[in-house]
C-alpha cells in the first residue's frame, strides 16, 4: 500500500527532511552554545535563524576546487551518494498513517541496506582525493560501519520478531499497546549507541577525527562538495532519530496532538539528544571503537536476539 | 579593488577619531567619486553574497604561539566569537575563509604558512594577530620574519602582545566591514571578472 497523494508525499518528504536538516545546523550551534554557557549565532537575523542561509549562500559562493592529484570522476560522485542514499531511506519512514512516499514490506531491510550503501560515499570519497589523511579517514569508516552494521541489524532484531513485521507501518501500529522500548530496551541502547556510529557523530567520528586526520576523508573537498557532506551528515542525524522514533518510540503514537506533530516531537528530542552528546563525550580511540564493536555490542545483541526470541516462541 | 580598498580602510587612511560617515566624505573627496554604485541588481546581488561571506567567516584551526591561546579563548564562553557566525574553526584550509596568523612566524613556518594559504580556496582573508606577527615583535632576530605581509597578503592588523580576544573580536568585525563592502563579488563567483 503506498500513499493516496504519491507526489504530495514525495515532495513534502523531501522539502521537509532537507529543510530539517538545514535547520538543524543552526539548532546545533543555538543548543551546543547553550550547554557551553555561551549565546551562539545571533547576529544574522532574528535569533541567528538566517545562519543556515549565510553559510550555505557563501558555500556556493566560494571556490569549488578539484585537485589535479584526485580521480575526478569518483571525487565528484562521493558526495551525492550519502544524499541520494540518506535520502531514499525517508522513503520508507511512515511519518503519520498515509504520509510514507513507499510502503515496502521489507522496509527495514531497505533502511539497513541503504546505510550500508551510504559508507560508499566515505571510502570513495577519502580514496579518490590522493591524500593520506583522506585515506585513512576512509579506511576507518569502512572499518566502523563494518563493525556497527553487524549489531545494528542484529540489535533491530528483536523489534521484527516482537511485531512480525519488516514493514515499517506495521512495525508503528504493534506498538499501539506498549512501545518497543520497554520490552527491547536493550535492543534500544544497542541500536542508539550504533546509530551514532552510523551517522559519525561525535563519540564516533573517527572518519572525520579532525585533531589526528586533518578533515578526514572530506579534507580536500571545498566549496558544495563539502557542503553535500555537511548536510548529509545532518540528514542522517534526522534519518536515525527518525528511525528510533519509529522503531522503539511508537513513531505516531500519542495522545491528543495529531500523529504528525507526535512524531516530529520525537524526532526532535532523538535529536536533541544526538547534539547532547557532541557536547558533552570526547571522542574515542579507534581501537577502543572496534573492540566496543566486536567484544561488548555484538555479544549483547546476540544475546538479546536469543532472549527475546525464546520469550517469543514461548508465548506464541 | 582599489575603490573597495579606499572604502573600507578609511578609517586607517585618515584616522579613526572621524565618524565613517565623514570619512567615507574624505574619500569621495579624494577618489573623486571613483565608487559610484553599479546598479541596482548588481549590487543587490553583491550585498547579499557579501553578507553571506561576512556572516559565516570560518577560520582555519591554525595557531602559531601563545596568540593562539587568545584566539582559543575567544571561541570560548566569556568572548563567544560564535554570536558573528565564526565559531566553525575548519581543519582543512580547503574549507575555511580566515586565516588568523596567531603568534610570530619562524623562518621555516613561512613556506608552511604560504602553501596554507594557497590551499584556501577564494575568497579569503587573512587576520596578523599580535605585534610578532605583524612586525616580528620584540624578536628582532634571525630566525623570525620580520611580518606575516611579507609571506602572505594581510587584511586586518591587531596590535597586542597578545590582543585581548576583545581586539580579535574587533578585527573579525572589521574585516566583516571590508568584506561587506567588497565590489563585483556576484560577477566574481560567475567567473565573470
Amino acid at each position: 500500500m503506498t500513499s493516496p497523494y504519491p507526489f504530495a508525499s514525495i515532495f513534502g518528504i523531501l522539502i521537509v527532511a532537507l529543510s530539517l536538516s538545514a535547520a538543524l545546523i543552526w539548532v546545533e550551534r543555538r543548543l551546543l552554545a547553550l550547554w557551553q554557557d555561551r549565546y551562539g549565532p545571533n547576529r544574522a537575523g532574528p535569533f541567528g535563524l538566517l545562519q543556515v542561509l549565510a553559510d550555505m549562500i557563501k558555500i556556493f559562493a566560494k571556490e569549488d576546487w578539484i585537485p589535479p592529484f584526485a580521480d575526478k570522476a569518483v571525487f565528484v560522485i562521493a558526495p551525492a551518494i550519502i544524499m541520494v542514499t540518506v535520502l531514499l531511506s525517508f522513503a520508507v519512514l511512515p511519518i503519520a498513517p498515509g504520509i510514507i512516499v513507499a510502503d515496502l514490506n521489507i522496509g527495514l531491510l531497505f533502511f539497513l541496506g541503504m546505510s550500508s550503501l551510504g559508507v560508499y560515499s566515505i571510502v570513495l570519497a577519502g580514496w579518490s582525493s590522493g591524500n593520506k589523511y583522506s585515506l585513512l579517514g576512509g579506511l576507518r569508516a569502512a572499518a566502523q560501519m563494518m563493525s556497527y552494521e553487524v549489531f545494528m541489524g542484529m540489535s533491530l532484531m528483536g523489534v521484527v520478531l516482537l511485531a512480525g513485521s519488516f514493514n515499517l507501518t506495521t512495525i508503528v501500529e504493534a506498538q499501539s499497546k506498549l512501545w518497543f522500548v520497554i520490552p527491547q530496551f536493550l535492543g534500544f541502547i544497542l541500536f542508539l549507541i550504533a546509530g551514532v556510529a552510523e551517522a559519525r557523530r561525535l563519540p564516533f567520528d573517527l572518519p572525520e577525527a579532525e585533531a589526528e586526520l586533518v578533515a578526514g576523508f572530506h579534507s580536500e573537498y571545498s566549496g558544495m562538495k563539502f557542503g553535500m557532506f555537511f548536510v548529509g551528515e545532518y540528514l542522517g542525524i534526522t534519518l536515525i532519530s527518525a528511525m528510533i522514533a519509529v522503531l522503539f518510540f511508537g513513531g505516531w503514537m500519542g495522545p491528543w496532538l495529531p500523529p504528525i506533530v507526535w512524531f516530529f516531537i520525537k524526532v526532535f528530542a532523538f535529536l536533541c539528544f544526538f547534539i547532547l552528546l557532541r557536547a558533552s563525550l570526547p571522542r574515542l580511540r579507534f581501537d577502543q571503537l572496534m573492540s566496543l564493536g566486536w567484544k561488548v555490542m555484538f555479544p549483547l545483541a546476540l544475546a538479546n536476539l536469543v532472549v527475546t526470541g525464546a520469550i517469543v516462541t514461548v508465548f506464541k | 579593488m582599489k575603490a573597495m580598498a579606499s572604502a573600507t580602510t578609511d578609517r586607517y587612511h585618515f584616522g579613526s577619531l572621524d565618524s565613517s560617515a565623514k570619512n567615507r566624505e574624505k574619500v569621495r573627496e579624494a577618489t573623486f567619486g571613483y565608487d559610484q554604485p553599479e546598479g541596482i541588481i548588481l549590487t543587490s546581488l553583491d550585498y547579499a553574497i557579501n553578507w553571506a561571506r561576512k556572516s559565516s567567516v570560518w577560520p582555519m584551526t591554525f595557531g602559531l604561539a601563545c596568540c593562539a591561546i587568545e584566539m582559543m579563548s575567544m571561541g570560548g564562553a566569556r568572548f563567544d566569537i560564535a554570536r558573528f557566525g565564526a565559531e566553525v574553526f575548519r581543519p582543512s584550509p580547503r574549507q575555511s575563509d580566515l586565516m588568523v596568523i596567531a603568534g610570530r612566524v619562524s623562518q621555516k613556518m613561512a613556506p608552511v604558512i604560504r602553501r596554507l594559504y594557497e590551499q584556501m580556496p577564494e575568497p579569503k582573508w587573512v587576520i596578523s594577530m599580535g605585534a610578532c606577527a605583524t612586525s616580528g615583535g620584540v624578536f628582532n632576530n634571525y630566525a623570525l620574519v620580520q611580518g606575516v605581509n611579507q609571506v602572505i597578503p594581510v587584511d586586518v592588523y591587531v596590535p597586542g602582545c597578545p590582543p585581548r580576544p576583545e581586539q580579535l573580536i574587533y578585527a573579525i568585525t572589521l574585516l566583516q566591514e571590508k568584506i561587506q563592502n567588497e565590489r563585483g563579488s556576484f560577477k566574481r563567483v560567475l567567473n565573470l571578472e
